[in-house]
């Protein structure tokens, strides 16, 4: 049997945004989650609105005239259908992609998807409310993860399944970053003890909310400092969310993109892994945290986001530079500016809805 | 609230009309009886609790159509009806091979009408019909296809009347729809219904996506040892999406939108993640018009531009061919039996619904006579446009009729009103006779092959005899006995 067969552009695609969008969905609930951990008395508000920095959310929210204040971020990302960065409007692209991929996909993933998206349609006000709320994460969080058991346990590997993990692990990375920001910008209190304790509940926090606590427990020193706990997301290469790890699996699957399929488009985004990699294991944690870890955060997202820019213009059919960036504002180096879904005209493909590059 | 005690068949009279389950008919090996027996066993409420529980995993399966309205997207299922309707195999094989002529005489005539055009100079068919015909299209005049097939696809609509004869009601000669139902609706009475079906020898329904991705690969153009082929869909927009979807998966091929293919140098490719792919066969579920932008409609964004060209040049194959629709017309069809007898020289296996051709001066006077009791349709018209019920219609309707039918005569037939056949069908009310329909599918690449049973559309409506599922149609389970 041909194990060749021809992979059309719009499936890879597909597949792509299908994965990233189905990991965004999950990681948006830990993100809201670890929030909800950290909501301290008095400064709640301000808590919540580190989630719409971290997502780079500032504009559209203020746009959408909403009170910055804890109640309007959670409708913010678990109701508001208009926020391209919501849950609703997630797993609404991402079934829409799936719907794409029906010939393609297992009928399970199918099946699992559109009942999963309907449930999350049935969301309202009251779930948001009291202790019902991290009830809600952990159902959004296990509907993902069936999805992704789902999918291992399913869907037939060939080139198709090699898009998926790229989409899948690069949103991954990306969202890890994204919770490693939320720490910096927290408020921490101003006497060294009360300091240091409140440092590490948001570190343990922090670590929950990415499922690695408990193994940083085991692998850290007694006494850690947050240089290990940035360490232990952003390189150990045994935690299944650390960047690293994602990227030395995004190394891996274009890597048999290139052998097993024959794909030379490959070489620029394994050029660009090459960088970030650099990047990550380049200096020592605490020269890192030093020169600013929010900057070096921000640098990697960029990276991962020119990275599926690469993939995208080498195999992908519709694929455009995602947004003009307004005049002057494009970096230097041609990075594309925050950019955001409701800037594309939907109509004109089926499958993008992209919201992918998000650059604080 | 009916116990299992009580018969759900107690309140149900199919009087006057012919019916599928418990009117005797030869050859039918017990299984109508067993089946109203074991109906019985199940009991009418949970005979309803498994049909809701059947038609909510259809949702879930995402087997639906998509219907439209202002701003909101609705998917629907096509409403299932767990009663089985039962063909024996006597009716099999009259229906097959009714099927089969009809095929052989919609290709024979096509080619003919597109070629030398004899039948037309023996004067059996008037020439205005099909050259007047907006289906008609000059761009397959002397062009070849395989094997002379240009309906590789058919689905013909079948009624049976009060007596139990089964007539053609349509043809659908372009790009008909249904079939994936007919597979879809049996997995669901394996899975809801096994007790049902237990022991049952039926003919198997599951060989269509290899009979079909064998045909593709027949016709393919010639010289082509492994032939690319592909569904063209206009996507997932689409109200018949979930079929197209459907039927790419059990041919195995990729389903393609518009955006998704190219013509270059007269060549179609796909654009994949290695760059260009040859096509070389194309089941395209899109109309004609919609084909080529730079051909037919310009404004049409779900075709692709160059690909007739493409396929003047034998580069590619269109199933089914352009220009097929002139066969399924209306106008064509009240003159199928005479267009069977005279390319076959056989009688039709299958009637045609009686049907008076009023450009017919005997015909005409008939019509004219029996206004009241005659369904007097217009030849150019589709989608039940301009009839008139004379046994529904109003003294004023019937003058506005008469009128219209001596003013051009040209421009209709007429026919009686068929008593279609009912099945038995759980409503609101209980098991109650519901009028249904038949479409079987052929599939014709060297020769023609036809699913055993087809999709049996039933009106849930009571009295109605509108089966589309646009307007309240649902469907039933076919089974085909086996051979004894």
């Amino acid at each position: 049997m041909s194990r060749n067969m021809p992979l059309l552009a719009r499936y890879a695609e597909g597949l792509f945004w299908m994965a990233r969008y189905m990991e965004r969905v999950e990681n948006i609930a830990r993100l809201v989650d670890v929030t909800q951990t950290f909501e301290s008395p008095g400064h709640e508000a301000e808590s919540w609105y580190a989630l719409i920095r971290i997502n780079a959310d500032e504009t559209f929210f203020s746009e959408a005239r909403m009170q910055p204040d804890p109640e309007a971020v959670k409708h913010f990302y678990l109701l508001n259908r208009d926020n391209a960065t919501s849950v609703p409007a997630s797993i609404e692209a991402a079934r829409t992609n799936a719907r794409a991929l029906r010939p393609l996909i297992s009928t399970e993933m199918w099946m699992h998807l559109n009942v999963f998206h309907r449930d999350l349609m049935t969301i309202g006000e009251e779930d948001l409310q009291g202790d019902r709320l991290s009830r809600l994460c952990a159902r959004i969080k296990e509907g993902v993860q069936t999805h992704t058991g789902i999918t291992d346990g399913t869907f037939f590997r060939d080139q198709g399944w090699f898009f998926y993990q790229l989409g899948r692990l690069i949103e991954r990375a990306d969202q890890t970053t994204r919770l490693l920001d939320i720490r910096y910008h927290l408020l921490v209190p101003a006497s060294s003890e009360e300091r240091r304790v409140t440092e590490l509940t948001q570190w343990g926090g922090v670590l929950r909310a990415a499922a690695g606590y408990h193994a940083f427990r085991r692998v850290a020193p007694v006494a850690f400092s947050a240089e290990d706990v940035v360490g232990f997301l952003l390189t150990d290469t045994a935690f299944p969310r650390s960047v690293l790890l994602c990227v030395e699996q995004l190394d891996w699957h274009l890597t048999q993109l290139r052998s097993r399929y024959g794909l030379r488009g490959t070489v620029p985004a394994l050029e660009r892994i090459e960088e970030v990699r650099s990047a990550l294991l380049g200096q020592p944690v605490s020269r890192l945290i030093a020169g600013g870890l929010h900057e070096f955060l921000d640098a990697v997202q960029r990276d991962l986001n020119l990275l599926a820019q690469d993939i995208g213009t080498a195999f992908f059919r519709d694929w455009r530079p995602l947004a003009k960036p307004a005049p002057g504002s494009a970096p230097p180096d041609g990075t594309v500016a925050a950019a955001r879904s409701p800037d594309l005209d939907p109509a004109t493909s089926s499958v993008q809805t992209q919201v992918s590059a998000r650059v604080g | 609230m009916a116990g299992p005690d009580v018969d759900p068949f107690a309140g149900y009279r199919p009087d006057p009309f012919f019916c599928e389950l418990t009117t005797q008919r030869p050859g039918d090996a017990g299984a109508p009886a067993l089946i109203r027996g074991r109906i019985g066993m199940i009991g009418l409420d949970a005979l309803r609790a498994r049909a809701a529980a059947a038609e909510n995993d259809l949702i879930n399966l995402g087997i639906t159509f998509t219907v439209y309205s202002q701003a909101s997207a609705i998917d629907r299922i096509l409403p299932f009806d767990c009663i089985p309707r039962i063909l024996t195999a006597g009716e099999w094989r009259t229906l097959e091979a009714g099927v089969k002529q009809r095929v052989a005489a919609l290709n024979l005539f096509l080619h003919d009408i597109y070629h030398d055009r004899k039948i037309v100079r023996d004067g059996a068919v008037p020439a205005e019909l099909i050259f007047g015909n907006a289906n008609y299209r000059p761009e397959m005049e002397g062009f070849p296809v395989r094997f002379g097939t240009y309906v590789h696809i058919c689905g013909i609509d079948i009624v049976r009347d009060q007596k139990g004869r089964f007539c053609v009601l349509e043809d659908n000669a372009r790009t008909p729809s249904g079939v994936s139902y007919v597979i879809e609706n049996r997995h669901l009475m394996l899975r809801a219904f096994p007790d049902l079906m237990a022991g049952m020898r039926l003919k198997p329904v599951d060989d269509y996506g290899r009979r079909l991705r064998e045909a593709m690969t027949e016709i393919a153009p010639e010289g082509v040892d492994d032939p690319q082929v592909v569904l063209l869909s206009p996507g997932i927009y689409n109200s018949a999406y979930f079929e197209h979807v459907f039927l790419s998966r059990e041919m195995g091929v990729p389903l393609v939108e518009g955006a998704d293919l190219t013509v270059e140098n007269d060549r179609v490719y796909m654009r994949t993640t290695a760059g260009l792919r040859a096509v070389h066969t194309i089941y395209r579920r899109i109309g004609d018009d919609f084909l080529d932008p730079t051909v037919f409609r310009p404004d049409s964004m779900l075709g692709v531009p160059g690909l007739i060209a493409a396929w003047r040049r034998g580069n590619v194959t269109l199933a089914n061919a352009v220009g097929t629709g002139v066969a399924d017309d209306k106008a064509v069809y009240a003159y199928m039996p005479r267009i069977i007898r005279y390319y076959l020289a056989e009688d039709p296996i299958l009637p045609n619904v009686e049907t008076h051709i009023c450009r017919e001066a005997d015909a005409l006077a008939y019509t004219l006579e029996n206004l009241d009791k005659l369904v007097v349709k217009p030849v150019g018209e589709s989608g039940g446009y301009g009839i008139t019920i004379g046994p529904r219609a109003s003294a004023a309707e019937l003058e506005v009729a008469r009128a219209s039918l001596l003013a051009d005569p040209a421009n209709w037939i007429s026919q009686p009103v068929v008593s279609l056949s009912v099945a038995p069908t759980l409503t609101e009310l209980g098991i109650r006779p519901r009028h249904l329909d038949l479409r079987p599918f052929a599939v014709t690449g060297r020769d023609t092959w036809v699913l055993p049973g087809g999709l049996s559309r039933v009106a849930l409506k009571e009295g109605s005899l509108v089966v589309n599922s646009s307007q309240g149609g649902g469907s039933k389970d076919t089974w085909v006995l086996a051979e004894e």
